[in-house]
């Protein structure tokens, strides 16, 4: 099997995050980066899927230089190789420069099936996957927990509010992985070695013909709105305490 | 030229789902802005029933699809049905629920309309005559106001967080033909698995009761489900209680669980981990109780109490049984 994960590179869920004062991004002064966690999902169901049926797993990410460590770490934990789109002119792409640059990489390769995480954890936006599917012209399934695949179909279990459906869908595909899924192996100290001497390409934006003309634009970013300063109930008795929190959520809040 | 405000309803079963309520209550009010009218899409079988409601929320025309194909939902026929009505008219803006469905549809959509698509908003207003969307990102560390720079200008909007708002006016129902060829449609849903706990999913509860690792164990959450049956509410849980196994997947909020806005957050035995405080945060109103006085979940906390959750929690299933019944 033609397996490709995508990857991106985001700040650690533990990090801070700053606004920078002019509004223009934030500061990612001492941020730690690392591979988003719903493409370790991915990265690893690619794994599996080429331990089961035999094949090769190719790793593509949108991003800048530093984004190559993400790329080696999927190749630490046991992909073949990768694609690096890296070019200036895309920092900051927005999801349908982003998923139309993959596809670009993509077509140029042999696959059956993609994978992505089910969003990235920096922008939340969910749509590169489904993007992708489209730009490519095949199905997508999109928050995907469990996955069998059987001959030229897959069937995928989705939960989504109140269900769990399960999907069955042609290859060649897309599947957007959710926490569930698997459980990421780490990467062995062999399998860092060995990924140093993995091939990985790098492209940029003219080589893959992709415009980098966003669709959506970012006007300001803003801290969180504050919250007012809390209410700590205080006293020795529990019985007490409960009660005085029920009459403030029930006459106060008026959310009971 | 492109006009009008569009949403993208959602049913299931045959029944309106709120959120297409509170897409309706938001579209009638930048439509308003504009002076333009609502339209909405509604996709299904045997659904004709249900499109009038539509028109009880302020939408001026809703555009029916009613067709066997269409039932259950599958990404391949609903996108291939709203492209085509999109097509036909023209709209300036196109909102859909940042529901399991509306983010699936609304991001295959967007690439096929080749357009500018937010996801999650809390807030929309116009300015310039344009559609300027607020989202958080980095599941609310930080927020971001965007605006699409194409037509249509499509975002989904959170659960719970726009108000519906009942009016007087009926709209008109126009029929019409999704277009549907059944070599475009791949995907099929071969089986629905029904979760029968009776309550909301965590992106949609108006109250929730989490629980983390001051649990001590699984069966500690047995107080919170005594709390959260009679509140009506949903029961969540910190990464660290998930990870653990104490409580199932789904259950998680946070950066990497489900970012949830309930109007009610009661945070047990939540230390309050940045990746926690994020998914959270936009609550309307947050409780916490905690042992430790320096927990960070009391930073946000509206109503706080310093006290064993064990001893406070079933008092407070106790009060709120005598004021509820």
């Amino acid at each position: 099997m033609n397996i490709v994960a995508c990857v991106k590179q985001v700040p650690d869920t533990e990090a801070q995050i700053r606004v920078k004062p002019d509004g223009s991004g934030i500061d990612e002064t001492g941020i730690k980066w690392v591979m988003n966690a719903y493409d370790e999902y991915g990265v690893e169901e690619a794994l599996r899927l080429k331990e089961k049926h035999g094949g090769d797993v190719t790793i593509v990410s949108l991003g800048p230089a530093r984004s190559l460590e993400a790329i080696r770490t999927a190749l630490a934990m046991g992909a073949d190789k990768g694609i690096h789109i890296c070019d200036p002119a895309l920092d900051g792409a927005d999801a349908y420069v982003t998923a139309s640059a993959l596809a670009a990489a993509i077509k140029g390769i042999p696959f059956d099936v993609i994978f992505c995480g089910q969003r990235a954890v920096d922008d939340d936006a969910g749509q590169v996957g489904a993007m992708l599917a489209e730009l490519l012209g095949i199905p997508q399934v999109t928050v995907v927990t469990k996955l069998e695949v059987n001959g030229a179909s897959i069937r995928a279990t989705k939960p989504v509010e109140g269900a769990q459906l399960l999907i069955e869908s042609p290859l060649p595909c897309v599947i957007t992985a959710q926490k569930g899924l698997n459980e990421p192996r780490y990467a062995s100290l062999p399998g860092i070695m060995k990924a140093k001497k993995k091939p990985v390409d790098v492209k940029n934006a003219q080589a893959l013909g992709v415009s980098a003309e966003a669709k959506l634009k970012v006007l300001k970013f803003v801290p969180p709105p504050a919250r007012p300063p809390g209410k700590i109930i205080s006293g020795d008795d529990a019985v007490a305490k409960a009660s005085q929190l029920v009459g403030l959520l029930r006459q106060e809040a008026k959310v009971i | 030229m492109a006009q009008g405000v569009w949403i993208v309803a959602e049913q299931r079963d045959g029944a309106l789902r709120k959120i297409s309520c509170e897409l309706a209550g938001a579209a009638r009010k930048l439509a308003d802005q504009l002076g333009t009218e609502v339209s909405a899409v509604l996709l299904g079988s045997g659904i004709e029933g249900i499109a009038g409601e539509l028109g009880k929320y302020g939408v001026d025309k809703i555009y029916v699809a009613d067709n066997a194909a269409l039932e259950p939902y599958t990404t391949d026929a609903h996108a291939a049905a709203v492209f085509k009505v999109v097509k036909e008219n023209d709209p300036a803006i196109l909102l859909f629920g940042a529901s399991a469905q509306g983010k699936d549809l609304s991001a295959r959509l967007a690439g096929r309309l080749a357009t500018g698509l937010a996801t999650d908003c809390t807030e929309v207003k116009i300015a310039d005559g344009k559609m300027v969307a607020v989202r958080p990102i980095y599941a609310g560390k930080c927020f971001i106001e965007v605006v699409s720079l194409a037509n249509p200008q499509m975002a989904s909007l959170r659960p719970n967080v726009f108000p519906a708002t009942e009016t007087a006016k009926a709209g008109t129902i126009v029929k019409f033909d999704p277009g549907l060829d059944a070599a475009q449609l791949k995907t099929k849903v071969v089986e629905v698995q029904k979760d029968t706990s009776g309550r909301a999913d965590l992106t949609e509860a108006s109250i929730i009761v989490s629980g983390g690792r001051g649990m001590q164990g699984p069966e500690g959450y047995k107080i919170l489900e005594e709390l959260a049956d009679l509140l009506n509410a949903t029961v969540g849980a910190s990464r660290a209680a998930v990870d653990a196994g104490w409580r199932p997947l789904a259950d998680q909020v946070g950066q990497t669980g489900k970012v949830v806005s309930p109007n009610l957050y009661i945070a047990c035995g939540i230390s309050g981990a940045i990746q926690h405080l994020a998914g959270m945060s936009s609550s309307k109103y947050i409780v916490a109780v905690n042992k430790d006085s320096e927990a960070p979940i009391f930073t946000k906390a509206d109503f706080g109490i310093v006290d064993d959750l064990f001893k406070v929690v079933p008092e407070l299933t106790k009060e709120c049984r005598k004021l509820l019944g």
